[in-house]
C-alpha cells in the first residue's frame, strides 16, 4: 500500500503540481496508511471517517496554480464551473470550502469528487485507487489554469481586468517555460518495421509529451498504425507510463481485444486513413484549450452554451482549425469532427478539449506539430491580451 | 410521491385475492426500491425454505423506472435460492419493470401456491388470476404465443416446472431473471407467467434537473469506449469482453483447470457477427442496447454464455453455442450455471462434449430425466454425489461465472463474499483490474482489494435499487444518478448519503444468510484455484492464488464490513445502521 501511495506523490511533484514535502496522501483499506507524518492527518482522518472512501490527498498546489486558484476561490462563490469540456464531463463543478475542517470538508465531498480549501489547497479522494485522488487533483489545477486564463482574456476584452487580476496572470505568466521551436531532442526515427522498436518509440513520445505539459492528468493518447494494425495506448494510461499499456486492435475489427483502448481509438484511426500518415498523438495544452474557446460571436449566437459540441462555425486559431465534439463515439463525438478536418502537416484543435497532430512516419513529426499549436496559441493569447 | 407510486400490489395465490400494501414514504426513500425495497418486505421471513408457500417472490421496481433516467428501466425479482439456500435476487431488464410502472405499481409481492399452475394478468389498477393448464410444460416463446400480445411478460419454462434448480425467469422472451435458480420458486408456487399491461406515467419533480442529470450520464456514457467504442457493448454486444479475458488469460478453460482457450480468435464476438449479422436489442430506455438477436430470431449469446459454452467445454462450434443458448432461453434454465454444470460434468466422467451431447444433456437437464436429473440440480449436488465435490466449481453452491479469480484478486475475494453465491456482479472489479474505470488496480494484487469490494458491493445493491443497469455505471457513477435521484423524488440525495443506504442494504443480505446458517467457511474458492496455475500471458504466468493472502484480505473485508472472524454480523455495526431488532 505504502509503495502505491508514494508513488503518487511523486508524480504530483514531479508534474509540478505540489512543492516536494508537502502532499499528505492517505489509504485505507482495512488499515490506513499514510505517506508521511503530518498533524493535519488528524483531521484528514475525520473525513475518512464520515464517507465511503479508500483515498485522500490533500496538498497546497505549488505556483502558478496556489496563485491562480486563491484568487478564484476569492472571486467565485464557493463554487468553481471549470470552463474545459473533460472536466465538466467528469468532475461538474468545483466547491470551496472556507476552511480545513472535517465536518466541512465532509459535505463538499458528499456530493463532489474534490473540493478547493480556500487558501489552503486541493482535497481529493479516491474509492478504488489514491491515483483516482491524484487524477482529480490535477484536473483541478489545469481547469483552474484554464478558467483564469479565459476569464482574463475575456474581462481584458471588456476592458474589465482588476489590478488584483492582473497581478496574478504576471505572477502565473512568470513560471511558464518557454516552449522551444523545436524538440530537444530527436526521437525515434520511422517508419517501424520492428514492434519492440516501434513500441519503444511510442513510449518516448509519450514521455516526450508529457515532459512538455502538453498533457493534462486526463492523459491525452497516442497510436501507431503497424501492418493491419492500430497500436493505441489504453484507456487510462498515462502517456509517462506506456509499456504494458498499448492495446494492438485490427483495422478490419477481427477482434475486440481492443475494447480497453482509448476512447478516441475511431479518431485516430480515421485520422490515419484520412492523412495516410502512421503516427498520431493527442494532448491537452492548456493554451490551445484556452484560445480554442474565445470566440468573438459570444452573445450573438444560437448554440451559445453548446459550442464545444454545436458549433456551427468555421473557426481557427492563427491557421489552425477549431471544431466541436466530445470525448468519445456518441452523435457530438469528436471522431466525427477532427478526421474531416485534419491536413497533413498541421494539426486541429478540439473546442476547450486538446489537440490532434500527425506524422507521415514517426513521431518527430507529430510532437512538432502539437508544439507548433500550443507556442501560437500561447503567442496569439499574449498578443490578444496586449502582453 | 414523485417517482413512487406508494403501491404495492400483493397476490395470495392460495386464495386467489389480491391487496395493495401502501408503504410509509420513509420506507421508500430509506431503501430506495429494486432490491433495497424487496429486502425489506422479505426479512421477517427470509428463514422460511423456498418451497414454503409463505415465502414471498418480489417483484420490485425502482424510483427511475418509466423515466426518461437513462438506463433504468430494470427491475429487481427477490426470494429464497433453491441452489444456493441464501438470498436469491436478480436484476432483470426488458419492459416488465418499466410496463408494471405503467400500470401504476411499484412492485409485487406474490405469496401462496396456487391449486393448479396460474398466471397473473395485470391491466393497469386490475389484477386477475387464470388457470394456465394448457401452458403446463411449454417453451417460454411458444407460452408467449399464446398470452396476450401487447403485454410485457414474465414466464417459466419446462426446466422449472420440472424442479430443476438451475432455472431462470424469463422476461420479454429473452431477458433473464438469471441465477440463484429463481425459476423454480415460481413452479413452486404453481406460477407460470405474469403478464402486464400499463399506460401511465411516472410523476417526476424536477423534470428540467432530470434532462440535465440524464444529459451527464449520457455524456459519460459516450466517453466510454467499454460501452460505446467500436469495439465495446455498444458494437458487439456483451461478447464483447470474450477476447479481453482469452487475452488476459482469465478465460476459464477445461473446467476451470486452464485460463486461455486456443480456439478463443474463432469464438469471438466478431466472429458471430460475420456469420450472423445480428440486429442490436436492448432493455427499455436504455441507449447502449446490448443485447443481439440473430436474423432468425434467435438470441445471440452473451459474453458468459459464450465462454462457458465454448473454452469451457472445449467446444468450438458456434453454432452449438447458439443453439445451446436458444435451448437454454426456450426452456428457462440459467446458462452460466448450465455451462458450468456441463464443464463439471466433463471433468467428472471423463467425456468429450460433442456438439449433439451438449445439446442432448441440456435437454436431459431441462427435462429432469436420465443424467439430466442430477445435473439439474447444479454441479455442487451433481459433483458431490458422483464421489467428486472437487470438480464442482462454485461458491456456496452456485456456479462461477467467466472470469477466472486467479487473473483478478479482486473477483476472487467478490467471489467469495458474494451474498448469492457465484456471482461476479455484486461488485464487479473487472471493471477496474480489466477495463481500467475509473481507474486500473493491480490485478495480481490483494493490496487495497478489501475495500473496494466493500464500497462496491454497496454501490451495486444502491443500482439495483434505483433500478439501473450496472453497465452504466461502468462510466457513470452515483454521483450523477444521485443528481438524477433527487429530481425525480424530490428528496435531496448525496452519492454518499446512497453508498450508506446501500451498506445497510447489503449489510442487511449479511445478517439474513447468518441467520440461515451461513458463515466465513461459506466465503470460500473451490481449491483447485490455490493449488493450480492457470495459464499464461506473454512472458507473465499465471500462478495459483496465494491462500494466505486471499484469507488475510478476506479478514480485512469482514473488518471493513462489520463483521466478526466468523463473517457473523457485529451487534454494534447493525445497531449503527438501525437493523438490529
Ligand atoms: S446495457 Fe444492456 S442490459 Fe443494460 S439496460 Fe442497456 S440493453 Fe439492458
Ligand atoms: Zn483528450
Amino acid at each position: 500500500m505504502k509503495d502505491i501511495i508514494d508513488k503518487y506523490v511523486s508524480k504530483l511533484e514531479q508534474a509540478e503540481l505540489a512543492e516536494p514535502g508537502q502532499a499528505l496522501l492517505g489509504f485505507l483499506d482495512a488499515d490506513l496508511v499514510w505517506n508521511r507524518e503530518d498533524p493535519q492527518t488528524e483531521i484528514l482522518e475525520g473525513v475518512f471517517e464520515r464517507i465511503n472512501i479508500n483515498s485522500l490527498l490533500f496538498s497546497p498546489p505549488r505556483e502558478p496554480y496556489r496563485s491562480i486558484i486563491s484568487y478564484l476561490c476569492r472571486t467565485n462563490e464557493g463554487r468553481i464551473l471549470p470552463e474545459d469540456c473533460e472536466t465538466r464531463t467528469f468532475i461538474h463543478d468545483i466547491p470551496v470550502v472556507p476552511s480545513l475542517d472535517p465536518e466541512r470538508l465532509t459535505q463538499a465531498l458528499r456530493t463532489r469528487k474534490a473540493v478547493m480549501v480556500q487558501d489552503r489547497g486541493i482535497v481529493a479522494y479516491g474509492w478504488v485507487s489514491p491515483e483516482q485522488a491524484y487524477i482529480l487533483y490535477s484536473s483541478v489545477c489545469f481547469a483552474c489554469f484554464v478558467k483564469f486564463f479565459s476569464d482574463y482574456l475575456q474581462d481584458s476584452k471588456n476592458g474589465s481586468v482588476a489590478p488584483e487580476q492582473r497581478e496574478v496572470l504576471h505572477k502565473a505568466l512568470s513560471y511558464l517555460d518557454p516552449l522551444p521551436e523545436e524538440p530537444d531532442a530527436e526521437l525515434e526515427r520511422g517508419p517501424f518495421r520492428d514492434k519492440a522498436r516501434m513500441i519503444r518509440a511510442m513510449d518516448e513520445a509519450g514521455k516526450m509529451v508529457v515532459g512538455y505539459k502538453l498533457v493534462d492528468s486526463f492523459f491525452g493518447n497516442i497510436s501507431y498504425l503497424y501492418g493491419d494494425t492500430l497500436y493505441i495506448s489504453q484507456t487510462s494510461s498515462s502517456l509517462d507510463e506506456l509499456i504494458g499499456h498499448i492495446d494492438p486492435c485490427p483495422l478490419d475489427n477481427s477482434s475486440c481485444a481492443g475494447i480497453t483502448a482509448s476512447s478516441e481509438l475511431p479518431a485516430h484511426r480515421d485520422i490515419l486513413r484520412k492523412t495516410g500518415h502512421l503516427a498520431v498523438l493527442h494532448g491537452h495544452p492548456k493554451f490551445s484549450v484556452i484560445m480554442s474557446m474565445d470566440c468573438d460571436k459570444r452573445g450573438d449566437c444560437d448554440k451559445e452554451g453548446e459550442c464545444f459540441r454545436r458549433c456551427p462555425e468555421q473557426r481557427e486559431v492563427r491557421g489552425y482549425p477549431v471544431v466541436p465534439g466530445e470525448v468519445g463515439t456518441g452523435p457530438f463525438g469528436l471522431c466525427r469532427t477532427v478526421p474531416p478536418a485534419i491536413e497533413e502537416d498541421k494539426g486541429v484543435i478540439v473546442y476547450g478539449h486538446g489537440v490532434f497532430a500527425t506524422g507521415a512516419r514517426d513521431f518527430n513529426q507529430a510532437l512538432r506539430g502539437l508544439l507548433d499549436v500550443e507556442r501560437n496559441c500561447r503567442e496569439e493569447y499574449l498578443r490578444r491580451i496586449g502582453e | 410521491m414523485y417517482g413512487w407510486h406508494g403501491k404495492i400490489l400483493c397476490i395470495d395465490l392460495r386464495e386467489g385475492k389480491s391487496s395493495t400494501l401502501t408503504l410509509p414514504q420513509e420506507v421508500y426513500g430509506a431503501y430506495i426500491g429494486g432490491k433495497g425495497l424487496a429486502g425489506y418486505l422479505l426479512k421477517e421471513r427470509m428463514s422460511l425454505g423456498w418451497q414454503d408457500p409463505d415465502m414471498p417472490l418480489v417483484l420490485m421496481t425502482g424510483p427511475l423506472v418509466n423515466t426518461r433516467a437513462p438506463t433504468s428501466g430494470r427491475m429487481c425479482v427477490m426470494s429464497r435460492s433453491p441452489l444456493t439456500g441464501t438470498l436469491a435476487d436478480s436484476s432483470v431488464g426488458g419492459s416488465f419493470g418499466s410496463t408494471l410502472k405503467k400500470a401504476g405499481w411499484d412492485g409485487l409481492v406474490i405469496t401462496g401456491q396456487s391449486r393448479e399452475l396460474c398466471g397473473i394478468e395485470i391491466r393497469g389498477s386490475q389484477c386477475s388470476l387464470s388457470p394456465a393448464r394448457a401452458l403446463q410444460g411449454m417453451g417460454v416463446s411458444q407460452a408467449r404465443e399464446r398470452l396476450e400480445g401487447r403485454a410485457s411478460s414474465l414466464i417459466i419454462g419446462p426446466a422449472a416446472e420440472n424442479g430443476a434448480r438451475l432455472a431462470n425467469v424469463v422476461v420479454d422472451s429473452h431477458f433473464f431473471a438469471g441465477r440463484n435458480g429463481l425459476g423454480l420458486v415460481c413452479a413452486a408456487k404453481n406460477l407460470k407467467y405474469i403478464t402486464v399491461l400499463g399506460e401511465g406515467k411516472t410523476k417526476v419533480w424536477d423534470p428540467e434537473g432530470l434532462q440535465r442529470a440524464g444529459e451527464d450520464i449520457n455524456r459519460l456514457i459516450a466517453a466510454s469506449p467499454v460501452l460505446s467504442g467500436d469495439l465495446g457493448l455498444s458494437s458487439f454486444g456483451t461478447g464483447a469482453l470474450y477476447d479481453l479475458m482469452d487475452s488476459r488469460r482469465m478465460m476459464p478453460a477445461d473446467n476451470f483447470r486452464h485460463t486461455h482457450f486456443p480456439a478463443a480468435t474463432e469464438m469471438n464476438a466478431p466472429a458471430y457477427f460475420r456469420e450472423y449479422s445480428p440486429k442490436k436489442a436492448g432493455c427499455t430506455g436504455c441507449r447502449i442496447q446490448c443485447k443481439r438477436r440473430s436474423r432468425d430470431k434467435r438470441p445471440m449469446p452473451e459474453f458468459e454464455t459464450m465462454s462457458h459454452f465454448s473454452a469451457l467445454i472445449g467446444n468450438e462450434s458456434r453454432e452449438t453455442v447458439v443453439e445451446a443458448n436458444r435451448l437454454c432461453t426456450e426452456y428457462g434454465l440459467d446458462t452460466i450455471s448450465t455451462g458450468a454444470t456441463l464443464g463439471c460434468y466433463a471433468e467428472v466422467t471423463g467425456q468429450e462434449l460433442t456438439p449433439d451431447k451438449i445439446l442432448g444433456l441440456i435437454e436431459d437437464i431441462a427435462h429432469c430425466r436420465g443424467e439430466g436429473a442430477d445435473l439439474a440440480l447444479g454441479s455442487a449436488a451433481y459433483a458431490a454425489a458422483q464421489g467428486s465435490p472437487e470438480a464442482a466449481v462454485t461458491v456456496k453452491g452456485q456456479e462461477l461465472p467467466a472470469y477466472d479469480p486467479r487473473g483478478a484478486y479482486g473477483m476472487a475475494l467478490a467471489y467469495a463474499t458474494s451474498t448469492r453465491g457465484g456471482c461476479h456482479l455484486r461488485s464487479y472489479p473487472i471493471v477496474h483490474e480489466i477495463l481500467r474505470k475509473p481507474v486500473v488496480t493491480d490485478r495480481f494484487s490483494f493490496a487495497g482489494k478489501a475495500r473496494i469490494i466493500k464500497i462496491a458491493e454497496d454501490m451495486n445493491a444502491v443500482v439495483d435499487s434505483l433500478t439501473a443497469c450496472k453497465f452504466a455505471f461502468l462510466s457513470a457513477t452515483l454521483e450523477e444518478y444521485a443528481k438524477a435521484l433527487t429530481a425525480v423524488t424530490g428528496i435531496e440525495y448525496s452519492q454518499q448519503q446512497l453508498l450508506d443506504i446501500g451498506e445497510r442494504i447489503y449489510f442487511r443480505e449479511r445478517m439474513l444468510n447468518c441467520a440461515n446458517g451461513f458463515t466465513a467457511s461459506d466465503d470460500d474458492l473451490p481449491e483447485r484455484f490455490f493449488t493450480h496455475k492457470g495459464g499464461s500471458f506473454e512472458d507473465l504466468e499465471v500462478p495459483p492464488l496465494d491462500r494466505e493472502a486471499f484469507l488475510e484480505a478476506r479478514g480485512n473485508y469482514y473488518r471493513i464490513r462489520g463483521l466478526d472472524g466468523e463473517g457473523l454480523p457485529l451487534p454494534k455495526k447493525a445497531k449503527e445502521l438501525g437493523l438490529w431488532a
